[in-house]
């Protein structure tokens, strides 16, 4: 298989390991596509789930939503096992490679030795594809790279059998059967009114109003030790944004690809005019991430309630962008 | 985001990496474009990995000062807390936070320092020291 597996450079994990997954199954798909379709646009501020220390803000839905949503919306035969023992996992993923089957695996950052040291953090919910075996190592390839990679047998153990939130257990997963091309538009359709639904929805933390929340939650940051804290929380909230894996803009540019491929593939060119805005509103998240580094950075004075009125912003555009989003779907003659 | 307008400013956070983004080509298409990162990326990035650093400098001074454990060092220094390294380790939080002050760590048995050890993924004779 190593010959006739092609390596993809992708901007997030998950949905660059579906497109991989499903276009070497057969059925091209591109990693917007597989974005779009499952629904993973989103926002979430979760002041409940702290990572050392700081609150957990999301521009996406959970991790393996992705490769769930599509299994489910694509029909997908798909399988997926986790392990209780470490050794068993191992001998199972051998067993599929042996038998030239493309594997995915959930894995931890923080154990895989290739990954660029300074992004090295205890976060598991990472997805990488497996497509062969060379003695003790494994050959990776991880869509957020722009080539193929190897890992060694055991640092590829510790970083599927890694502990903590989200732990992978060694998560595999396969495609059990070829799939078949689906009925873009209808798919399509559905999707838009999923994440419309889910960026418009009554809950105070979740879409446009976790946005509002978040930034009350910014304005009021404590500055007593000199904007210290109030400096780790904002500079969170922009990795969450810009980091590796986001396709830049907190995911926006992603889904405004999406938009963009869905209209050309469908014909329903409503969604282009769309696509062009949300890119807007990435630059807008873009302006945002930049006024907060100069502020980590102290080029400009700390000014919580500036940042707090950029995000109110940013709420009100998206909020005007996801109702226009629902109209479009709504009026998409079926 | 325009082609032209991508980052390309060498992030020392990618160690030389590229990272793919979504930019407006020429066509107006929306196209994957390899960055060589963002200044901005790689300010916020930094920042964490130095609050975790400090934290891992701190703990080594307090080390050899005898007021902590060489434990709570390498925790920082892989990047965990308490719970983190309670979760990895099985072990409750209350027994970690027993073994980060000198005296709980000084009374670890040898089965507890290996799995402090392959938690952490150093050898048990590094466990002891702080360096």
């Amino acid at each position: 298989m190593p010959e006739t597996f092609v390596h993809a450079h992708a901007s997030h994990c998950e949905s660059g390991v579906m497109s991989s997954l499903l276009s070497h199954n057969g059925l091209p798909i591109s990693e917007a596509m597989a974005f779009g379709l499952a629904s993973a646009l989103s926002f979430a501020y979760l002041p409940f789930i702290r990572i050392n220390g700081l609150p957990l803000v999301a521009y996406r839905m959970p991790p393996r939503a992705i490769i769930r949503g599509l299994a489910r919306s694509l029909g997908l035969d798909m399988r997926f096992e986790t392990f209780r023992s470490r050794s068993a996992g191992m001998e199972r993923l051998d067993v599929l490679l042996a038998s030239g089957t493309l594997v995915g695996l959930q894995t931890s950052v923080f154990w895989l030795p290739y990954f660029p040291p300074d992004l090295r953090f205890h976060f598991n919910g990472h997805n990488l594809l497996v497509y062969g075996r060379e003695g003790g190592e494994y050959l990776i390839s991880d869509p957020v790279g722009e080539t193929t990679v190897r890992c060694a047998r055991a640092d590829l153990e510790k970083a599927r059998f890694a502990k903590g939130a989200l732990a992978p257990k060694g998560l595999l997963y396969y495609v059990a059967a070829p799939p078949v091309a689906p009925d873009w538009a209808r798919l399509g359709r559905r999707a838009l009114a999923r994440t419309a639904r889910i960026m418009l929805a009554p809950f105070p933390l979740v879409g446009v109003r976790g946005m509002r929340m978040l930034a009350n939650r910014v304005e009021r940051l404590p500055l007593a030790d000199g904007g210290e804290s109030a400096r780790l929380y904002i500079g969170n909230i922009v990795r969450m944004q810009e980091e590796i894996g986001t396709g830049g803009g907190g995911f926006r540019f992603l889904y405004a690809a999406f938009l963009q491929e869905l209209a050309a593939r469908t014909g329903y060119t409503a969604l282009e005019g769309l696509a062009s805005r949300l890119v807007e509103i990435g630059d807008r998240w873009r302006e945002f991430a930049l006024a907060a580094a100069r502020m980590i950075r102290g080029r400009d004075a700390l000014s919580t309630p500036a940042l707090a009125e950029r995000l109110r912003a940013l709420a009100a555009d998206e909020k005007l962008f996801f109702q226009n989003l629902n109209r479009a779907q709504r009026a998409w003659a079926r | 985001m325009r082609e032209r307008e991508v980052p390309q400013e060498g992030n020392r956070s990618l160690a030389g990496h590229l990272k793919a983004v979504y930019a407006i080509a020429d066509d107006g298409k929306l196209r994957l474009v390899p960055s060589r990162g963002w200044e901005v990326e790689e300010i916020v990035t930094r920042q964490a990995v130095e609050d975790l650093e400090k934290r891992a400098i701190g703990a080594r001074a307090r080390a050899l000062a005898g007021e902590t454990s060489p434990l709570e060092y390498h925790m920082y220094r892989a990047r965990m807390d308490v719970e983190l390294l309670s979760q990895t380790t099985g072990l409750w939080r209350w027994r970690v936070r027993r073994h980060l002050k000198p005296k709980g760590f000084a009374r670890l048995t040898l089965a507890l320092r290996l799995r402090y050890a392959e938690a952490l993924g150093i050898s048990v004779e590094a466990l002891g020291k702080t360096e």
